[in-house]
């Protein structure tokens, strides 16, 4: 896990569900891999925001307001993963997508007041351990609570998701 | 230190005498599922064996029965692993039905348990005074080790007073506290519904009330314990529990008090389940569906054919629409049937199907096209969720479903009863 970031920022507002993410009718083939996540990409916020996925460059950050990811425990994050999208950072994310990111090796951040750091096509930079997101065209910061090192997401994010994480824990010591 | 439900369990599952918010557990997992895909990952890993085969279920409820070829192999994948890693309890189609339903009619969660399944609505399990948490994929990590983390959650109290008036239902019970409260306040907590206002509720409106605590952002959503829960699962239980009931002056991060005595029939507008107004206040918009879809593990039981039955029998959908029933599990779909309701509702003019998620996620059977509007039963309402991301959806009980296929527009279901 890279200790900064930096990204362009895309904005999305409240609510941003698992179907706009990953629509039901393309989740299983998905899950199945039957359809790869850059296909399923094709799709991802096509309901709301249509072609946005062609103008979206990899490194690209997104800034959502509350409940980010709410909805289905799908994985929703394979479609931003694949688009090479960095990070999500919300005013607050919907705990089932929190927890696949994280199995996923997918960084999100709940981070409040985000939405008032930048706006759309502007630059952050996230400190990752020291939890803090940078402005970069004003410098303005903003803290957000980091996850104790020794617990056990983080140690899932930095083994790089939970199925290496699993390798370990069932490798014979 | 006293504690909520939630925590009495968690702390039991981490073999700790007690735990409180905030901090990481690993706990042990009562009951869990399997779907091909994470059996698949474990064959290839070169796990042998699961942790505890016994506290595995399966079936195949989203695409049921397989819907193209791709879906039928994979089934038979599932049907190859069930086998392989001697998983105790799989439903093949016919004996099957939506997950949370299913498992729940056989008895898989238990008040006290710690329940972590794949789907979203594993919510459900709360019905059962049993902390039902969902997860995702990671039901990869319960199956090989039994384990799971979690961070043990702040819990919300809400308390329920009074008994529903006539044609209020709990998916009422649970839009209002929806509209209160919203889907931000839920999230990473769990939610715990008692008081007498619950125990006045059956067992199939508590039911909703944990469904769709995931579209309030919990965790899980725990019911208390009572008589009547007991009475239901004495025939299903396969083996002893013991209850939990909050101690005395354990702390709550919120409380709310719920008057069921004031309760309206209510209905969840496009495109969120927490845009809710009140079913008199919908029916005033003159809102015309093309749709209704009776179902799903959120509204989908007995007791909902039962209403709907109820309101159509001797009476003709109308004709602008189509209604799609969907029984939530075949022995729902048994049970209505030897009552007569799936009749009454055919010769009302409803398709009548099998037991399947299909419907509710835009997956099969009854997928909404551009322009469609449909009135369900089901529990998400998001752009897209059942289909065109240009069809809008409506959510409500059995009742409001029922009311609105006579009347072809979103009706109040007590505008029926009144004109009938």
């Amino acid at each position: 896990m890279a200790e900064s970031i930096r990204g362009r920022v895309w904005k999305f507002g409240d609510n941003i569900s698992t179907d706009l993410l990953l629509p039901g009718r393309i989740t299983y083939p998905v899950m199945a891999g039957q359809m790869s996540p850059k296909e399923a990409a094709t799709h991802c916020m096509s309901a709301n925001r249509p072609g946005w996925h062609d103008l979206v460059t990899p490194g690209d950050l997104i800034i959502g307001g509350t409940n980010f990811g709410a909805g289905s425990g799908r994985p929703a994050h394979l479609p931003l993963q694949a688009l090479g999208v960095q990070a999500v950072l919300a005013e607050s994310v919907a705990r089932l997508f929190y927890r696949n990111c994280i199995n996923g090796g997918f960084l999100v951040i709940a981070c409040p007041g985000i939405g008032e750091l930048a706006a759309e096509g502007e630059t952050l930079e996230v400190v990752l351990d020291a939890g803090v997101v940078r402005h970069r065209e004003s410098g303005r910061e903003l803290a957000f609570p980091v996850l104790p090192a020794d617990s056990p997401p983080m140690e899932i994010l930095r083994a790089g998701g939970l199925i290496p994480y699993l390798k370990t824990y069932l490798r014979p010591s | 230190m006293p504690m909520t439900m939630s925590e009495k369990i968690l702390a039991r599952a981490a073999g700790r005498p007690a735990v409180k918010p905030g901090e990481f557990v690993w706990a042990r997992v009562d009951q869990t599922n399997a779907g091909a895909g994470e059996l698949r990952v474990l064959d290839e890993l070169g796990v042998k064996r699961l942790a505890a085969p016994n506290t595995v279920w399966a079936t195949s409820d989203h695409y049921a029965p397989a819907t193209d070829e791709h879906y039928a192999n994979q089934d038979n994948v599932l049907r190859k692993y069930v086998r392989q890693y001697e998983i105790a309890n799989f439903f093949e189609y016919g004996r099957h039905g939506i997950a949370h339903q299913l498992y729940g009619e056989h008895g898989a969660m238990l008040p006290g348990m710690l329940s972590a399944m794949s789907d979203s609505h594993s919510t459900s399990g709360g019905v059962f005074n049993c902390f039902a948490t969902p997860i995702g994929s990671e039901t990869v990590f319960v199956l090989a080790t039994g384990l799971l983390w979690l961070q043990v959650p702040e819990t919300i109290r809400i308390e329920l007073i009074g008994t529903l008036p006539p044609l209020c239902y709990g998916k009422d019970v649970v839009l209002s506290i929806l509209k209160q409260i919203g889907s931000e306040v839920g999230i990473y907590r769990a939610f715990e519904f008692g008081g007498l206002g619950l125990h006045s509720l059956t067992i199939a409106s508590r039911w909703t009330l944990s469904n769709m605590g995931i579209e309030l952002g919990a965790k899980a959503a725990i019911c208390e314990y009572d008589e009547a829960l007991g009475a239901y699962l004495a025939q299903r239980a396969k083996r002893s529990y013991e209850p939990v009931s909050p101690d005395p002056g354990c702390h709550y991060v919120r409380r709310h008090t719920l008057d069921l005595d004031r309760l309206e029939p209510m209905v969840a507008c496009p495109h969120d389940p927490t845009n809710v107004r009140t079913a008199a206040e919908v029916e005033g918009l003159n809102i015309k569906v093309s749709q209704v879809f009776l179902g799903s593990c959120t509204n989908g039981r007995l007791e909902d054919l039962e209403i709907a039955a109820q309101i159509l029998s001797g009476r003709q959908v109308h004709p602008d629409v189509r209604m799609i029933v969907s029984p939530a599990s075949q022995a729902v779909w048994r049970e209505a049937g030897s009552k007569g309701l799936l009749q009454t509702l055919a010769e009302a003019g409803a398709l009548v199907s099998h037991s399947t998620c299909g419907p509710c996620f835009g997956g099969h059977l009854g997928v909404l096209g551009a322009g469609d509007v449909c009135m369900s039963s089901s529990n998400r309402n998001f752009r897209g969720r059942m289909g065109s991301a240009e069809a809008t959806v409506y959510l409500g009980s059995a009742a409001t479903v029922a009311a609105t296929a006579l009347a072809g527009r979103i009706i109040d279901p007590r505008s029926v009863i009144q004109e009938g």
